[in-house]
């Protein structure tokens, strides 16, 4: 061995512990220091009119500290009405219709040209964003919470339906086999071998849909799909930061709330 | 005793009483949705909702072909959308590390003082969206790339803060106290102790939440925060149906290529 000789090092580099081969990581590396000139290059940024509107980033952040809640409270409480309405109608409609989807796109519950239909529907409505879907329910059915509560159902199709189908991929076989040598239909293998097996994880899922749907109820009012993103977007519009700060912390209050209590039933549940 | 326990003759799957208080909760439900449904439907013109197919075809029909040409138009857009994206994750990288360190239990210097307000930070980020961030920022500094970025940034922060100090906080002690017994500085345990631990967990945040953000950025336009979004605005003002169709091709095509890249990322790195 030559090393025998030699003294022991007197100092140790950590090795890397991504990219470990030297040449790559250079490559990579100068790479990403490239793409980072371009792209800082091409951001133009107009200092003038940000050192203009610090002056009501101010007035925000004071907005913020001291809300307004009373001058447009009538706004307000319509907003956050249809906001939660929506929110919930649109949780139960979702869920609804979700189950037999879920149930139709598990490999071991359906065949196969069951499963490919319910795959691509969950494909589709997982790909598109709420907002784009609101721009055209609203052109569609006109602007309102109505346009709204089927934004959020659709996009609730898609989450809910695939976290089920791979739970039901899942779930211990010995059980459902159990039931089925007993003789049982299809229906009671369902209700008796699957059902209690994904029952507390679809219960723990609809209560975080339910938590991200408010999120989102609060955004599509931009495009005119109601809730409280309308009102927000007025408030902004008008420069009453006082009222867009009591609004924004009403949303992060109920959002706490919602995300509290969920889960804490979720945590009873499992 | 003698007297013998009369055991129900049938097999069922709950008690009675079990099944009074699931009927029940579901009395409760049907009843809340049916109240939240009149409540929200109170201002819906129904006669726009029964003249939505035909709205629908013809929106259809007018979204078809797409304009193949417009796609010259679309580079620049798109471009800037990745950079929102990408400056945006990295913003939000820059803000929440620090943020993450010092609300996880175990390396935040002071669990009664600072904890709770980086911890308030990662809750206000989280529960305002991102178009909601760019709203507010293109009123305080002015449409552009800049505001989406710094939008994308901010929402960025709470999400990556969240599972990053829960990360720091699930991390292996023994390394830590092993570490610290060879008398290294608390910079050395941060580093050689934790950092390396949490390092794998951080980069998967990180190229998960830029997939997100591949996706928010693409319609934060719509709020006149740059990017593709700003090309659809325009295009559904005047419109130019088979411009939207194209658009949301390519928005499409981004969003499933975005998420293709980080699948593969992510399995490189676990």
């Amino acid at each position: 061995m030559s090393s025998i000789g030699q003294p022991y090092p007197s100092s140790w580099k950590r090795p890397p512990q991504i990219f470990t081969h030297p040449l790559w990581r250079r490559l990579i590396f100068s790479g990403i220091a490239l793409y980072l000139f371009l792209a800082i290059g091409s951001i133009e940024v107009n200092w003038t009119r940000v050192w203009e509107g610090l002056e009501r980033g101010q007035r925000f952040v004071a907005g913020f500290l001291v809300p307004d809640f009373t001058t447009r409270w009538r706004d307000i409480s319509i907003g956050l009405v249809e906001s939660l309405t929506m929110t919930l109608t649109a949780t139960v409609v979702g869920i609804v219709i979700s189950v037999p989807i879920g149930i139709g796109a598990a490999t071991n519950m359906a065949p196969k040209w069951m499963y490919l239909i319910c795959r691509s529907i969950i494909a589709i409505s997982r790909s598109l964003q709420e907002i784009i879907i609101a721009i055209f329910f609203v052109a569609m059915f006109g602007f309102g919470p109505f346009a709204g509560f089927l934004t959020l159902s659709f996009a609730t199709i898609g989450f809910l339906s695939k976290l089920l189908a791979e739970d039901i991929e899942d779930i211990d076989k010995s059980q459902v086999e159990a039931i089925r040598a007993t003789g049982a239909s299809w229906l009671q293998v369902l209700t008796y071998g699957v059902a209690p097996q994904v029952m507390p994880r679809l219960v723990g899922l609809s209560l975080y849909r339910l938590d991200i749907n408010f999120r989102e109820s609060s955004v599509i009012g931009i495009v005119g799909a109601g809730g409280i993103g309308a009102t927000l977007n007025t408030a902004i519009d008008r420069y009453e930061y006082d009222s867009a700060g009591a609004i924004l912390l009403i949303i992060i209050g109920i959002v706490l709330m919602v995300e509290y209590t969920s889960g804490l039933i979720r945590r009873r549940l499992q | 005793m003698n007297q013998t326990v009369t055991l129900p003759q049938i097999w069922t799957y709950r008690t009675t009483k079990a099944k009074l208080v699931i009927w029940f909760a579901w009395l409760t439900l049907v009843a809340l949705f049916v109240w939240s449904w009149q409540l929200m439907n109170a201002n819906t013109m129904w006669v726009f909702v029964w003249d939505a197919p035909t709205q629908a075809a013809d929106i259809a029909g007018r979204m078809f072909p797409p304009r193949w040409g417009y796609i010259n138009e679309l580079w620049l857009p798109l471009w800037d959308t990745l950079n929102i994206a990408t400056l945006g994750t990295l913003g939000g990288i820059v803000m929440a590390v620090p943020v993450a360190f010092l609300a996880a239990r175990n390396t935040t210097p002071s669990v009664l003082f600072v904890r709770p307000i980086a911890l308030a930070i990662i809750v206000a980020s989280r529960s305002i969206n991102s178009l909601i961030w760019a709203l507010l920022l293109v009123a305080i500094i002015g449409p552009g790339i800049f505001a989406g970025i710094i939008a994308i940034a901010l929402r960025s922060v709470g999400f990556i803060g969240k599972l990053l100090y829960e990360a720091i906080e699930e991390i292996d002690h023994n390394q830590v106290e092993a570490v610290t017994a060879t008398g290294a500085s608390s910079a050395q345990v941060m580093h050689y102790g934790i950092v390396s631990q949490v390092m794998p967990a951080f980069l998967g945040i990180s190229v998960f939440r830029w997939d997100i953000n591949i996706r928010e950025s693409t319609i934060l336009g719509l709020v006149g925060a740059g990017g593709i979004g700003l090309q659809l605005q325009a295009s559904l003002n005047v419109l130019a149906w088979p411009q939207v169709t194209l658009i949301l091709v390519v928005i499409l095509a981004t969003v499933v290529v975005s998420e293709w890249v980080s699948a593969k990322v992510r399995g490189a790195l676990i």
